[in-house]
């Protein structure tokens, strides 16, 4: 693989007044925009909607349809502050198209809209940073509820909006977690191009998701909601005020998601550079492309069920109301016909991220690169067809559990690849246990417990116990804990440095590994056991004699928070007070990223590059006629 | 520091400091609950015990609630006044004496079986003086129900042809329509016990169980038995 | 010096530990996986065990993987040594394909015949069941509400009782349905789970074994009191259970005259928005 790229100049303040900057299409107009949109919308709202058409409004002081055009009034007024209108009415007057915006304006550029993929990637990261911390906070209040065998803390209303807050916000933040950061920011660069095939449609994912979790936050003026991050009807529907944050929240989310997968489809199959065949790209970015064919997939089933949720909820359509001639099966159907694939829009980045990073810190090529690659594409297709696992004890056709059982038990086998790739890459390596390295062994040992006991519940008689219990709750946070966010942080501290030009502090970084790592299983683990006993999801009263199991948890909750709380104080230290200079390739690494110089500039490259061959050209080659195994196959 | 570096401090600090208040006022709003009243001892009641005095009424009224004034709601009585809450603290192992002053009209039980009083001492209650074990399941009104300790007391509601209905809590018998109940019932040991309403009777909300169907301090709380 | 066969050591480290871990999750742990109340919950046991042993060989596998790789292919403290340019092997991916399906689509048919054989292992097999049991069989609706359970005896009248009573070694017939939302009846100790939902009538096949107090748990979320929805049920013996249904029908004869006639689904009005 050969580059050149020049060193360019980094972007320039443009010198003008501060009230002269505020005075514009920038962040605090698009606050002020927005809560003039909300109360615009929210006033439609009420004269639609009150006294007459809608009985049931007078005699529950509530106005669905206020809410919702409220939230709609105020994402359209934000986004337009933002400065996302300009472009679409100045092509409609006959203005020339500018295709760059906001690409030199200094710290100012990253709290607006800007079409430069690394400015997104880096706001990606703080946005959904801060939202993953709020998530966690709630987790803190759960676990600090569950102290107690019966309500005592939080009400028992309070604590499903609690929980309900916790799931939807890690969801719908996490959905893009690597995606939004790591993809945005160097897929670009690992293929060769300038910039996204859609820069402006990439800022509006950001800005969409940060809509999304000021709204999902709000859900608590509105009374919560209690139906957990599922949504299922018609409890949904039954639902106060509040659950229309939820609706929203998740839409929005879900036009992200869809707009986002988008981008990265067009990106990676139309801007690879001359020579980058799909057997050259790295494997990161054919994880970001399988993870992009799901959410442009999956995630528009979403946007239409939480509509028709919407319209049953305003306007009195039956859509999931058996008494009307709805079914409460249909929103099940619909929404895990989304949910499925959506875990896999979890799992399938850490899958990217720790093969990418194996390489560099074994010193060999990716073993198994066609084997990991039909992995992930395998996982992809698969998990179009297993979603009624979801809905095994439900009550649905009894023929069609033996076949999503086989389905499910069957997507196990693409996973499996993957942990053969991994262990492939390891074989006779030379490990150094840097901590991006150690986070990616970690995510190894857990995704391997999270999905042996997928497999246990992919089975229909074992699920009838575990179903709707504790057990379910350790397995899918092993997935997407254990998995996703031990290979996000991996991410992190791989990849930052090279972002920010800065370097994080060693031992603090250790320290929250191994904090993170013992307590996250000390946490995690005797999950299975109370499901196993028998203690049901989303509940705050439980068993006395389950009380000790849960103490524990409790309190190895906290030490995992407190580990976040080190990642966090590392964090600010070394990128705001210490900010000492990051080696250019610290790692070692042949990939294009680390080749181009730090700060990375506006444009990458000087000159576009050629690729001939993958970034995996580690390891001493065999001697011929030696003792090695001939490199076979791919 | 660098100016770079104060003005990202100063932003940081503003959003931390904006994220902590956040993070206060979803704690304060999710670990907020009604107050917990205790019930009166009353030693001079049959079999000792204490004394449990509520109110059913149709709509809760703007005074005790800005928000939702038109949720049916319960009420207890303690000090001499109406209070809002739905926390009743009753001694164990003991005799509890409950009178219900029912304001409300009747919505029917969606389920007919918890027209049958069960779970009170001699299985009984006084409906307006006299002794009855059950009603017409289309007249209940509210229902007080224990089901933790077996206790489901179906409350009939005032005719929708009163003349006199109470249109805002607080309800006063004497100048409103209405029915009253008494029934006792015994206590066992220490725990915090669900109560609830069974009749759907939260009023536009899908199948009548939303609202204040589900929310503390309405049509359902908790018996702390100490 | 020459490198040590770690391709012998480690099968040997992994054999080892197979061969010990085994017999423990097998005769220890296995019991601990399930409950015994009833033969749908002692097929589930089973059922648990087996997935446990298969999973552990897979799981020692790439744990024990882990700490080897991690222990002896190490680079030397500020060392820059390359490992081998291996890129692949045929033979290995072939293997491992082919293993992990044979398992896999092993574990497929043992689980559906599993299914089968326990006319559903206790779940809810919707209205029309795969396998029903032949021979008599004792039906008893399990009606779901916000937030209780109660259940209807067709075969004694319609009573419908606050509290679940069954007599023991009898195949029994759960009828479950919902008279809202969707809610979920569990029968910890007898290895039920069926969901409630509104309009549908969700069948499960359950023969308890022994005499024994079960807890009865809401498992789908619905509502403030979901947590709250927890009772407490009873298997007893033929003679006891028919003295216990006679006392219900007595005690409960003024609400039984005013319950709807019995049937597989009740949608109770109003069906929309009520009050």
């Amino acid at each position: 693989m050969s580059t050149t790229a020049e060193s360019a100049s980094t972007p320039q303040p443009t010198g003008r007044a501060l009230w002269r900057r505020l005075l514009g299409f920038n962040l605090l107009s698009a606050v002020l925009l927005g809560v003039g949109g909300y109360y615009v919308g929210w006033f439609i709202g009420r004269q639609i909607g009150f006294e007459g058409s809608f009985h049931y409004q007078a005699k529950t002081d509530e106005n669905d349809v206020a809410l919702l055009l409220g939230y709609f009034g105020g994402v359209a007024g934000f986004l337009i502050g933002l400065g996302f209108a300009n472009y679409p009415i100045s092509r409609l007057l006959g203005r020339p198209p500018s295709l760059r915006e906001k690409e030199g304006e200094g710290i100012g550029r990253y709290f607006g809209l800007c079409t430069d993929h690394k400015v997104v990637g880096i706001q990606y990261l703080v946005g959904i940073g801060v939202f993953f911390f709020v998530g966690g906070l709630n987790a803190m209040l759960i676990r600090a509820e569950l102290l107690h065998d019966t309500p005592t803390i939080v009400g028992p209303n309070q604590y499903l909006s609690v929980v309900g807050i916790h799931g939807s916000m890690m969801m719908g933040m996490m959905t893009s977690g690597v995606l939004g950061p790591f993809a945005n920011y160097f897929v670009p660069i690992m293929i060769g191009a300038r910039r996204m095939a859609f820069p402006r449609v990439e800022a509006l994912t950001f800005w969409l998701l940060m809509a999304a979790g000021f709204i999902l936050v709000s859900t608590i003026f509105f009374g919560g909601f209690p139906t957990g991050w599922t949504g299922y009807e018609p409890l949904n529907d039954q639902a106060v005020m509040g659950m229309d944050s939820y609706i929203c929240f998740f839409a929005l989310v879900g036009i992200s998601m869809a707009l986002l997968g988008l981008n990265m489809m067009a990106t990676i199959i139309t801007m690879r550079a001359p020579g980058l065949t799909w057997s050259r790209l790295p494997i990161f970015v054919w994880s970001v492309f399988a993870t992009a064919i799901l959410m442009v997939l999956a995630a528009p089933m979403l946007i239409a069920t939480l509509l028709m949720a919407a319209l049953d909820r305003t306007i009195d359509t039956s859509f999931f109301i058996p008494g009307g001639g709805g079914s409460s099966y249909l929103f099940q159907n619909l929404f895990w016909f989304f949910g499925h694939p959506e875990v896999y829009v979890l799992a399938l980045p850490g899958f990217g991220i720790v093969l990418e990073l194996l390489p560099v810190f074994t010193r060999k090529p990716l073993w198994g690169y066609r084997l990991a690659v039909s992995g992930m594409l395998g996982v992809t297709l698969l998990s179009f067809f297993v979603w009624q696992h979801h809905l095994f004890v439900s009550g649905i056709n009894a023929d069609l559990r033996p076949f999503y059982m086989l389905s499910t038990e069957i997507i196990s086998v693409p996973t499996g690849f993957i942990f053969l790739c991994v262990m492939g890459t390891l074989w006779k390596g030379r490990i150094s246990a840097t901590v991006p390295m150690l986070f990616c062994l970690a995510w190894a040992f857990n995704f391997l417990i999270g999905g042996t006991s997928g497999v246990v519940l992919s089975d229909v008689a074992t699920d009838v116990q575990l179903h709707g219990s504790f057990f379910v709750m350790a397995h899918f946070h092993y997935t997407i804990m254990g998995g996703l966010v031990f290979s996000f942080f991996a991410a992190i501290y791989y990849w930052v440095p090279k972002m920010t030009g800065l370097r994080f502090n060693e031992r603090l970084a250790k320290w929250h590994f191994w904090l993170m790592f013992i307590s996250f299983n000390s946490t995690f683990l005797p999950l299975f056991a109370l499901g196993i006993m028998g203690m049901p999801r989303r509940v705050s009263s439980y068993e006395p004699s389950l009380q000790g199991l849960n103490t524990w948890v409790s309190i190895s909750a906290f030490v995992l928070g407190f580990s976040m709380l080190i990642f966090i104080v590392n964090t600010v230290c070394s990128m705001i007070f210490a900010r000492q200079p990051a080696e250019s390739n610290r790692w070692r690494s042949k990939s294009i990223e680390w080749q181009v110089p730090t700060p990375v500039p506006v444009h990458n490259f000087d000159q576009i590059p050629t690729f001939d061959s993958d970034p995996y050209d580690y390891g001493t080659p065999p001697v011929v006629g030696g003792a090695q195994p001939s490199a076979a196959g791919a | 520091m660098s100016v770079f570096a104060k003005k990202v401090l100063g932003v940081s600090t503003a959003v931390a400091v904006l994220g902590v208040l956040i993070g206060f006022y979803i704690a304060s709003w999710a670990t907020s609950f009604p107050t917990s009243v205790a019930s009166t001892f009353n030693p001079s009641a049959a079999g000792g015990g204490t004394n449990l005095t509520l109110e059913t009424v149709a709509a809760i009224g703007r005074k005790y609630s800005p928000t939702h004034p038109d949720w049916v709601s319960y009420l207890v009585r303690s000090g001499g006044k109406w209070v809002h809450s739905t926390i009743y603290k009753v001694p164990a192992y003991s005799v509890v004496h409950v009178t219900i002053y029912q304001y409300d009209s009747p919505t029917g039980l969606r389920n007919p079986f918890l027209s049958q009083v069960q779970g009170t001492i001699g299985g009984t209650m006084t409906l307006d003086g006299k002794t009855v074990d059950s009603i017409n399941p289309e007249e209940a009104s509210h229902t007080f129900a224990v089901p933790d300790l077996g206790v489901f007391v179906p409350l009939p509601g005032v005719s929708e042809e009163a003349k006199n209905p109470c249109e805002e809590a607080p309800c006063e018998t004497s100048t409103s329509d209405h029915r009253t109940i008494t029934f006792s019932f015994r206590t066992g040991k220490k725990g915090r016990y669900r109560w609830q309403c069974f009749v759907p009777c939260g009023a536009g909300y899908l199948f009548g169980n939303g609202g204040p169907m589900q929310t503390l301090g309405y049509m359902g709380g908790f018996l702390d038995v100490v | 010096m020459s490198e040590p066969n770690h391709a012998r050591r480690f099968t040997t480290i992994w054999v080892v530990a197979t061969v010990i871990a085994l017999p423990i999750v097998i005769f220890v742990l296995g019991p601990l996986l399930g409950q015994s109340g009833s033969e749908q919950a002692s097929g589930q046991r089973t059922d648990m065990t087996v997935l446990a042993a298969v999973a552990t060989p897979i799981i020692l596998l790439v744990m024990l993987y882990l700490l080897y790789s991690v222990i002896f292919f190490r680079q030397p403290t500020g060392g820059a040594l390359e490992g081998p340019a291996v890129r692949g092997d045929a033979r290995i991916q072939t293997t491992w394909i082919v293993v992990t399906s044979t398992i896999v689509l092993g574990l497929a048919v043992f689980g559906t015949v599993q299914l089968e054989a326990d006319y559903g292992s206790g779940s809810g097999n919707g209205p029309t069941p795969l396998t029903v049991p032949s021979g008599p069989k004792l039906p008893v609706q399990v009606i779901a509400q916000q937030w209780y359970f109660t259940y209807r005896y067709p075969t004694y009248g319609g009573v419908e009782t606050p509290h679940l009573v069954l007599p023991v070694n009898k195949m029994i017939e759960l009828n479950v349905t919902s008279l809202d939302i969707i809610h979920s009846f569990w029968a910890y100790q007898l290895g039920v789970k069926a969901d409630a939902n509104p309009n549908v009538n969700n069948v499960a096949f359950v023969k308890p074994t022994k005499v024994e107090t079960f807890d009865v748990r809401c498992a789908e979320l619905c509502g403030i009191w979901h947590g709250a929805m927890h009772d407490k049920g009873k298997v007893v013996s033929d003679g006891a259970f028919n003295t216990w249904i006679h006392e219900q029908q007595a005690r409960f004869a003024a609400a039984t005259k005013v319950l709807p006639p019995y049937s597989k689904t009740y949608l109770p009005e109003p069906t929309r928005r009520g009050g």
